[in-house]
């Protein structure tokens, strides 16, 4: 059948929403779909849970830091909870909330695809997510406790003398089972990009959302087979004697951070990229504007990707084996496409006509975060600054403010954008933008306090530190900080149950979209769409909505059209 | 295809020269040869994309002037609904869980691995629920 045909079909069939194939209903439901819809819902929800608990976990840190040589939690306790925090955050929240959720629900929208290009292949990898994920948490379960050796299991500390029991193990486990998962999406993403577009739409009218999905997709195929090969030499030397990264038996622990970083670096752009793009959707939505600098974002992206692959060592400056210029100058020279990236956002604004709206908040929160935290990496590239604040509260300050910039403030954004075509339901706006300022006020004081921490010499993972280290009002500061941002998702969480409770009708198209996802029906039909615009820019909804003022017809567009020609 | 083809040789071209540099300059061959791998999966794809792009038709999707009624042939099938990837996906997960626990659930988990993997062989030829 073909897709002019099937559209046809759908026509007959009034909207096709309540088009029912027969299937099945409820929990049988979820268990079979293939709809890339349930399953990006799924692994949506799925890892906001994980990110609920995570962000319990650092609830947990933050109050054990509160005052000098407290007890809350033991010292083991404390290593286990930062340990699973950041793998939760990194490996089941960050990246699976972009690619796997709001990729896999707004990507085939966007292109005016019917589906992804491989439904089962999709379903298998968010079981293997939710499979890791459960795996990684039932480490707490084990009487040997959860993983203790930090997110980036450094040798010697994962092995299996320094970090016994099943809890280790599990662990490991769980990233090669999330590791999968990610890789059959990344084929997923990129060959539906590649393969499933609508007529018309080229690669250089894709949205950026789109766009940055590829280039996240390519990092994910290049990243995350060196970390699942590094994970088996990990438990080959816990089990099977072998010696890859013990110094006893001729092997490197250096090797461990080599091969670890090398994933982990493309990683922090695989978790960043997609909020960009989300970002990047949002903006011009709500400033009533095109992008600034299309080609240039595009181009800014693709760089990015390919410099985050010589990155990777600028993490163990301190090791004194890597190569200090080569690393620095590669790590400096990633700040140049990031920076045209947040020029062209902030054009796209510029003299825009701008609704501060949930999603426009949280953009403006993720810039201020985002930037922040990168000026503070452009910092520690710099090696006689890392030299000096490595491993403090620095860096974590720094981390987080890019991460969970991105994440928290950039995922939130998209959330709240595209909330009304998830469900078809509008969120409480007033509550919205409560959440949003507790949330920035909150990050805000959580994190800038712990810049000074670092550089007044307190070492991150520590779950204890003395009066004379004069860090005990800034970690307090923190601490309430901390409280406050987890106070937010508590109104989050309000506003998501009287949406739901109560609902408001969206409306197909509540903000003035600009590309396909916003031509169909919010939620949309089984297959996506009745009709199509058609496409002869990169904001296709635009055209067709204000044809007055269509990209095609302004000058420098390239090809020119007419009205008639275009819609014959 | 031409922009498929040139996103992804561009990038492994620039690997290759960024290899290249690090080989001459720092000696160090952990990273060499993680680099020389990266390059391989810039390269790769694009050197598949490029074999088509000389033996396809072109496509609507590539055309800036194609409607969206140019759209021909068949699509793609798209399965509704079917068990079997969760089949495979709990398959996997106890499979990998024998790391931990031993061979025991290696036995359930291999099993369902098998089973999940031929069934959905056999529903994609059948074309059945598809």
């Amino acid at each position: 059948m073909t897709i002019a045909d099937e559209r046809k079909d759908l026509s007959h069939d009034e909207g096709g929403h309540e088009h029912d194939h027969g299937g099945p209903k409820g929990i049988y439901l979820w268990l079979t779909s293939t709809d890339h819809k349930v399953i990006g819902k799924s692994y949506m929800y799925t890892s906001l849970v994980f990110m609920l608990i995570a962000g319990a976990m650092a609830m947990i840190i933050r109050a054990q830091l509160t005052g000098p040589n407290n007890h809350l939690v033991s010292q083991q306790t404390y290593n286990e909870l930062f340990t699973i925090h950041g793998s939760m955050m990194l490996y089941l929240f960050a990246g699976p909330f972009a690619f796997g959720g709001f990729a896999n629900y707004i990507l085939p929208l966007q292109i005016g695809a019917p589906d992804m290009a491989f439904p089962r292949l999709n379903a298998l990898s968010y079981w293997l997510f939710l499979t890791g994920g459960v795996t990684m948490l039932s480490g707490f379960f084990t009487s040997g406790g959860a993983a203790a050796f930090g997110w980036v299991s450094y040798a010697p500390l994962s092995s299996y003398s320094n970090a016994p029991g099943a809890g280790p193990d599990l662990w490991i486990v769980a990233i090669v089972l999330t590791g999968f998962s990610g890789i059959f999406t990344a084929v997923n993403l990129i060959t539906t990009a590649f393969y499933l577009r609508a007529p018309g739409l080229t690669m250089f009218r894709l949205p950026i959302f789109t766009w940055n999905m590829i280039v996240t997709g390519m990092l994910i195929l290049i990243a995350f087979p060196i970390l699942t090969a590094a994970m088996i030499m990990l438990y080959a030397d816990r089990h099977f004697g072998a010696h890859f990264f013990t110094v006893s038996g001729g092997g490197s622990p250096v090797m461990w951070q080599n091969l670890f970083w090398f994933f982990g670096h493309p990683e922090v752009y695989i978790l960043a990229l997609p909020y960009f793009g989300i970002v990047t959707e949002v903006i011009p939505v709500f400033s009533r504007k095109p992008v600034f600098g299309y080609k240039g974002l595009v181009f800014a992206t693709l760089s990015i990707g390919a410099l985050s692959t010589g990155v990777w060592a600028h993490h163990m400056f301190t090791t004194g084996t890597v190569l200090l210029p080569f690393f620095s100058a590669l790590s400096l020279l990633i700040a140049v496409p990031t920076g045209v990236k947040v020029f062209t956002w902030i054009a796209t604004m510029w003299g825009g006509d701008i609704e501060f709206k949930t999603p426009m908040l949280f953009v403006v929160g993720f810039l201020v975060t985002f930037v922040m935290g990168g000026v503070t990496g452009v910092m520690l590239a710099a090696p006689p600054i890392d030299f000096a604040v490595h491993d403090t509260y620095f860096v974590v300050a720094h981390f987080h403010q890019v991460l969970a910039g991105t994440a928290v403030f950039g995922g939130f954004s998209g959330f709240f954008y595209w909330y009304p075509k998830l469900t078809g339901r509008m969120y409480r706006e007033g509550l919205g933008k409560l959440q949003f300022w507790m949330a920035f006020v909150g990050f805000s004081l959580t994190f800038f306090p712990q810049y000074i921490i670092g550089l007044r010499g307190m070492p991150r993972r520590v779950p204890v530190y003395l009066v004379s280290d004069h860090v005990t009002f800034l970690n307090q500061l923190s601490t309430v900080g901390a409280f406050l941002t987890g106070a937010s998702f508590v109104v989050w969480l309000i506003n998501m149950l009287i949406s739901w409770k109560r609902p408001v009708a969206a409306g197909d198209n509540p903000w003035d979209g600009h590309t396909l996802e916003w031509a169909t029906s919010s939620p949309p039909p089984h297959h996506n769409f009745v009709t199509l615009p058609p496409i002869r820019s990169a904001r296709p909804l635009w055209d067709a909505n204000h044809p007055e003022h269509a990209d095609y017809k302004s000058p420098g567009h390239g090809v020119e059209f007419r009205d008639e020609e275009v819609n014959k | 295809m031409k922009v498929e083809y040139r996103i992804y040789m561009g990038i492994g071209v620039f690997v290759l020269l960024i290899t290249a540099v690090y080989f001459f300059w720092a000696k160090e061959y952990g990273g060499v040869t993680m680099l020389f791998g990266v390059a391989g999966l810039g390269i790769m794809p694009a050197l598949y994309f490029g074999w088509w792009r000389k033996r396809m038709d072109p496509r609507p999707e590539d055309s800036e002037t194609a409607t969206i009624a140019e759209s021909k042939g068949v699509i793609g099938a798209f399965p509704s609904n079917t068990i079997w990837p969760f089949v495979l996906g709990m398959g996997a997960f106890l499979s990998a869980l024998s790391l931990v626990f031993g061979e025991w659930t290696l036995v359930i988990g291999g099993a369902l691995l098998i089973f999940g993997a031929a069934s959905v062989t056999l529903e994609s030829r059948r074309g059945g629920v598809i």
